[in-house]
């Protein structure tokens, strides 16, 4: 029989955080820090409108683009959190999920041998996202003396004639970093010089801690070269809905919609009505969970303060990164070790790209009693292996 | 800061005074002194266990009864609430808008002990015109608290 498989398919590595889960899942007792999404289930009353879609029947497909009062909704809210002005009607359509975004985006975007500058570590779609958009990964280091953040220097040493587009994963799973304006307009500097694009992954914007969240499409000039991704999964801890949001230029969009019309149709129409109700009257829900994420925040960083462990203050998302370069092992070494011996998941930085190496991400989407039970358990762990040596 | 407080500990009165302020990001003697001047203050009034009695297996009633009253002069309903308000098996008295006056929550051993106090002690006030006893058949959720049991961590490891 012929090779049924692709060659590009075949040079995909499959996520590598799964197979840890599959460990924990079959561990009893153990604490999982592990998870990337929401603790918190989706506020009753997006639920519930939800259930009230079904009740009405409301079980067609809606437009490619997504129900029109989603889109009025989405760009309101856009304006009114980060001064966006996107046209409902051009310049946004809504996706199954923000990895719908990127993969079509991508898609859209790339010819053969572009180049795409993805700064790691960052969330594990992007490079097989662009490999199969036949792009050219360049992987760009981000270094924890920077709070992890990208500076104009590293961007500007990255890039070749055949670069195209730049990802902004930002606010930043797994490290947690936030770009700053300040830090925004250094980079939109060097973008317009070298007139690229920016793809610019916002799923984390409403958990910011230090600031409001600032889109790099705020900037003058750069709404033109940049594609917005945002969507509800961990606004509105909506992560099973698979809603998202692409916003952008007329010019792509509109190619984007292609993509999005034959290979999905259009988003869940349930989620799209739940949608509408969560951008309505929803901003106090994401207001109090942003509050609660950030008392554990500042617990989870007080406790690796408290048993020596390093770790830079992240202002965003709901992770955070310590290192733990003093041990000698690797991530993987020391995530499977704190497993096995104590029974605590948590994911080896390297499962965000090599610069990953020497830190772990912990998430802190758990409730507070959890995380003491599983920071003691760290604690414990870390005080051995001090010991040991 | 006060509102934060108060916010955190109307859920959860039992957290370590160092971990609230590692938690509100605020000093821990600020948050000492806090507690305590509104402990003074009566804005505190007590912290409390909520129990669901049910599954410890202990029988009790609860009765929600409403009660009109007739209003005293220069003292409106605050002098029969009080005289209400002081028996030590009323759980609590609100004042209430619409078609009767005062709300009354008593929790008793048995229905028995719930007519009784109702017979005996609330209609025979020369103020209460009439009282209407509910009894609480069951109890779905109690000071924001649902009382089934709590569900389990699905999520997976994904990204």
């Amino acid at each position: 029989m012929r090779n049924p498989l692709s060659k590009t398919i075949t040079t995909i590595e499959p996520s590598g955080i799964r197979k840890f889960f599959d460990i924990v899942s079959e561990m009893e007792n153990a604490i999982s820090l592990g998870v990337g999404e929401p603790d918190f289930d989706t506020p009753w009353h997006i639920r519930d409108e939800g259930i009230y879609s079904l009740e009405k029947g409301r079980t067609f497909y809606t437009s490619n683009a997504g129900l029109k009062e989603l889109k009025i909704e989405i760009s309101k809210f856009l304006d009114r959190r980060y001064g966006l002005k996107y046209d409902y009607n051009k310049e946004l359509f809504v996706t199954v999920g923000g990895s719908e975004a990127i993969d079509v985006a991508m898609r859209t975007m790339l010819d053969p041998g572009d180049e795409v500058l993805i700064p790691q570590p960052s969330y594990v779609s992007y490079l097989p996202c662009c490999v199969l958009a036949n792009g050219t990964p360049v992987i760009i280091e981000l270094k924890a003396e920077d709070d992890f953040r990208l500076t104009p220097e590293e961007l500007e040493a990255a890039i070749t004639p055949r670069t195209k587009l730049l990802v902004l994963p930002f606010p930043n799973n797994p490290t947690g970093a936030v770009m700053e304006r300040k830090d925004l307009e250094g980079i939109a500097e060097v973008i317009e010089k070298h007139d690229l694009f920016v793809l610019s992954d916002e799923i984390y914007s409403e958990l910011t801690y230090l600031e409001n969240h600032v889109s790099i499409a705020s900037l003058p000039g750069m709404k033109e070269r940049t594609i917005v991704i945002n969507g509800f999964s961990k606004s509105h801890a909506m992560t099973g809905w698979r809603l998202g949001y692409a916003c952008g230029p007329e010019i792509i969009i509109k190619q984007m919609l292609k993509i999005h019309q034959f290979a999905i149709m259009c988003a869940p129409t349930t989620s799209q009505y739940a949608a509408v109700e969560a951008l309505r009257n929803g901003d106090e829900d994401v207001s109090l969970m942003r509050e609660e994420y950030n008392g554990r925040r500042r617990y989870v960083l007080k406790r690796f303060q408290e048993m020596g462990l390093s770790c830079f203050e992240p202002f965003g998302a709901f992770y955070a990164f310590p290192c733990i370069k003093e041990f000698g092992m690797t991530s993987e070494e020391f995530a499977n070790q704190l497993l096995q011996s104590k029974k605590v998941a948590v994911v080896p930085g390297t499962a965000f790209g090599d610069s990953g190496e020497g830190f772990i991400r912990i998430s802190y989407a758990y409730s507070l009693d959890d995380l003491k039970v599983a920071l003691g358990r760290v604690e414990e762990f870390v005080t051995e292996l001090r010991e040991k040596r | 800061m006060r509102e934060k407080i108060l916010t955190f500990i109307e859920k959860n009165s039992r957290i370590d005074l160092k971990e609230l302020a590692v938690i509100l990001g605020v000093d821990e003697t600020a948050v000492m002194n806090e507690l305590e001047s509104m402990e003074r203050e009566g804005i505190i009034c007590g912290y409390h266990t909520l129990i669901n009695w049910d599954k410890a297996g202990v029988e009790k009633v609860t009765a929600l009864i409403e009660v009109r009253v007739t209003p005293q002069r220069g003292m409106g309903f605050d002098k029969v609430a009080e005289r209400i308000y002081n028996y030590p098996e009323v759980n609590s008295v609100y004042l209430i808008s619409g078609g009767f006056d005062l709300m009354v929550t008593l929790e008793g051993k048995t229905l028995r002990e719930i007519s009784q106090f109702v017979t005996d002690k609330l209609s025979t006030l020369d103020q209460v015109l009439s009282t209407k006893t509910n009894f609480i058949l069951k109890k779905y959720k109690d000071h924001g608290t649902i009382m089934a049991a709590k569900s389990k961590d699905e999520r997976i490891m994904m990204a």
